[in-house]
């Protein structure tokens, strides 16, 4: 690692600080703008007043708010997030370590498969611009871009699970396994594999198929468009040319040269759409189920979960800042004319 | 001059682009033969059809446009009669290109020794990388760049580094003909006299013929043996250089040769400003595409094409000054050898 590199990678480790410090008060103090709050969203609107202020002297929630506000900074440094105001008032670290591995387990095969679907399919569309198969490309990814991720769900339950039983239709595994199943990282697979279980390994890449084809489907759209457009471009380039002109390939032109070039922007993009998904999951994750954080985040802020919201808006924060990090280190792999 | 060899003998060929304003005649009917080992230089204004004919060259003419007609005859085969994968095997072994850009013209991502590798794997699949290397780092020095220069990519190199890169991938297989394709244009004048120094000692060493296509008229004074000078889609005059120089016969070449910049030129003279603008190429002016401009047109000249003729051994012009013609008014020059 050259000591420019390391100086550019503290740097964007510092300024990640102010980032995730302002959105975590923005946080805070929206959360308590918004009308409603915890008590009442437990104990309903016919419970008495002193009733009520038992259960704020026992959240805490009675302190005054800069006392609130430190405390919950307090716990984001020291990452131990608090306890929960509601479901239970459970560690918000035990509820995470429940729901985010779920999240990640079900995003990362998403966003490979878009990756795939959509790099590939844009290129080959490029590459046979204003052929039948290039408007058919289009149109496909106009479809599934538009088509409600839900509905798209709904549609490959009724057909893979329901009229042609070959896949499960929600959850992350067989019920009946889930008994004898020791979970030790929340990360079903790496569960199976250490406790050496392949019967729920097996059950575990079943149930992943729809939610990620149906994730991964349809964010694809966006990618094949991008990849497309910047092809076109870059097929038209010089160098392009000059290596026709040499003799090479058209597909070896297409497929290693043009597409190499237009990585950058796909990359960012698809950095962005990683951090995105980690959130905005919530359809396929209830469509199917899947117990993640996506699903979790949505029932706390109804309840008005404050600590269990700004919880969980602040790691977002921490992983869109690391995966913007590392697409940052992958552009100077990728382009030599990138430096750090 | 009659006793060289032909190596490339180009036939009618012509080349329109498909726009919505509708066809552009690009290239029209041009024959000439290209000899081996011999630097031919084509001048012309830009957009006269000069770059569209060197891509023609290699059948590398991008939709819209099209080659209509013609044959393009390379070792006794037409190469408009080749597939696309006997053409793939031509482009980069018989026939390479230099282009215009040298900065946008290699690949960003690919190293130097990267992009001479691959030219050669591409040809000869057999050639292991290391030999391919070593074929690459003797030519890259004899060129003048040195050897710790080959892990660089394109941007760490000079333009005229990355030029002579591109004059290396275009030796490495040992072409027949090189066409570089305003390949000075763009780089300073003393790194332009290098780069025109290098592609005559090229030409020395290797015995490859050049088709050198440029508007800078006094660079192909320089370097070439013959000249082509191109006028809206024609080749309206060849010969050689000193010939074409000393005694332009087209109209054309005259006012073209009287266009150039001259440092010696008094207070009192003027620089010569032809008249008119290059005709729109959609709807080509009838007869002689050069006549709404020319100095000597006659009647007959927006009437009848001209051909393109031999008027003395080995100068050609596409001119009625020079033709007879049962309609003509005015008498036919004749040029002596």
């Amino acid at each position: 690692m050259s000591t420019s590199l390391r100086r550019f990678l503290v740097t964007r480790l510092l300024l990640t600080i102010p980032m995730v410090l302002i959105l975590v008060t923005m946080i805070f103090f929206v959360m308590r703008v918004l009308p409603g709050d915890p008590i009442r969203s437990q104990l309903g609107p016919r419970v008495s007043e002193e009733q009520a202020d038992a259960l704020r002297e026992r959240l805490g929630l009675n302190r005054p708010l800069y006392i609130q506000y430190f405390d919950f900074l307090w716990d984001m440094v020291t990452l131990d997030f608090g306890t929960a105001l509601t479901q239970g008032e459970r560690p918000i670290r035990d509820e995470l370590g429940e729901r985010l591995p779920a999240t990640i387990e079900l995003t990362i095969p998403a966003i490979t498969l878009t990756a795939v679907i959509g790099i590939f399919s844009g290129a080959y569309a490029a590459k046979n611009r204003k052929k039948p198969v290039d408007y058919i490309i289009r149109l496909l990814s106009i479809a599934v871009y538009s088509i409600p991720i839900f509905f798209m769900g709904l549609i490959f339950q009724i057909i893979f699970s329901v009229r042609i039983p070959i896949l499960p239709l929600s959850g992350r595994m067989d019920t009946l396994l889930l008994t004898n199943f020791t979970s030790i990282t929340n990360f079903y697979i790496i569960d199976a594999i250490l406790t050496r279980n392949w019967p729920a390994l097996w059950s575990v890449l079943m149930h992943l198929v729809l939610p990620s084809v149906t994730l991964g489907l349809a964010l694809s759209g966006v990618f094949v468009r991008l990849t497309r457009v910047n092809m076109i471009e870059m097929l038209q380039s010089d160098f392009i040319t000059a290596g026709r002109a040499r003799g090479i390939s058209e597909n070896k032109l297409v497929y290693r040269h043009a597409l190499r070039n237009t990585f950058i922007p796909i990359l960012t993009m698809l950095g962005l759409q990683f951090a995105i998904l980690l959130a905005g999951a919530v359809l396929t994750e209830t469509t199917f189920s899947w117990p993640g954080v996506g699903r979790y985040l949505v029932e706390r802020i109804q309840l008005r979960d404050y600590t269990a919201v700004q919880a969980t808006i602040g790691i977002f924060a921490l992983f869109v800042a690391f995966i913007s990090l590392l697409m940052d280190i992958l552009y100077a792999f990728i382009d030599p004319r990138i430096r750090y | 001059m009659s006793e060289k060899e032909i190596l490339m003998q180009v036939r009618d060929l012509s080349v329109e682009y498909n726009t919505r304003l509708g066809e552009v005649s690009a290239v029209d009917n041009v024959s000439f033969e290209i000899y081996k080992g011999e630097i031919l230089g084509l001048v012309g204004e830009s957009g006269c059809g000069k770059s569209t004919m060197g891509k023609a060259l290699m059948r590398m003419i991008q939709p819209p446009g099209k080659i209509t007609s013609g044959q393009i005859i390379v070792n006794g085969e037409d190469i408009m009669a080749y597939d696309q994968k006997q053409m793939r095997d031509f482009r980069g072994r018989k026939v390479s290109m230099i282009f215009q850009d040298p900065m946008t013209s290699l690949n960003p991502v690919q190293r130097v020794d990267e992009h001479i590798i691959e030219a050669i794997q591409v040809h000869e699949p057999d050639t292991n990388t290391t030999e391919a290397l070593a074929r690459a780092q003797t030519l890259i020095q004899r060129l003048g760049i040195r050897k710790n220069r080959m892990k660089s990519y394109p941007h760490q190199l000079s333009g005229g580094m990355r030029q002579r890169v591109m004059v290396g991938l275009g030796l490495v297989l040992n072409a027949d003909l090189i066409i570089a394709d305003e390949a000075t244009t763009s780089l300073d004048v003393i790194v332009e006299a290098q780069l025109a120094d290098q592609l005559r000692d090229i030409r020395e060493t290797f015995g490859v013929s050049l088709l050198v296509i440029t508007h800078n008229i006094a660079l192909v004074a320089e370097l070439s043996d013959r000249l082509a000078v191109m006028y809206a889609g024609h080749i309206v005059e060849m010969g050689d250089v000193e010939s074409v120089f000393d005694t332009p016969l087209h109209p054309y070449t005259k006012g073209l040769l009287k266009s150039i910049p001259n440092i010696k030129l008094d207070d009192t003279e003027k620089l010569y400003k032809m008249p008119g603008e290059p005709p729109n190429l959609t709807h080509p002016p009838a007869g002689c595409r050069f006549h709404p401009r020319c100095p000597f047109a006659m009647s007959i000249c927006s009437q009848v094409e001209p051909e393109f003729s031999e008027i003395v051994p080995g100068r050609m012009v596409k001119c009625w000054l020079y033709l007879d013609h049962p309609d003509k008014e005015e008498a036919t020059i004749e040029v002596t050898a």
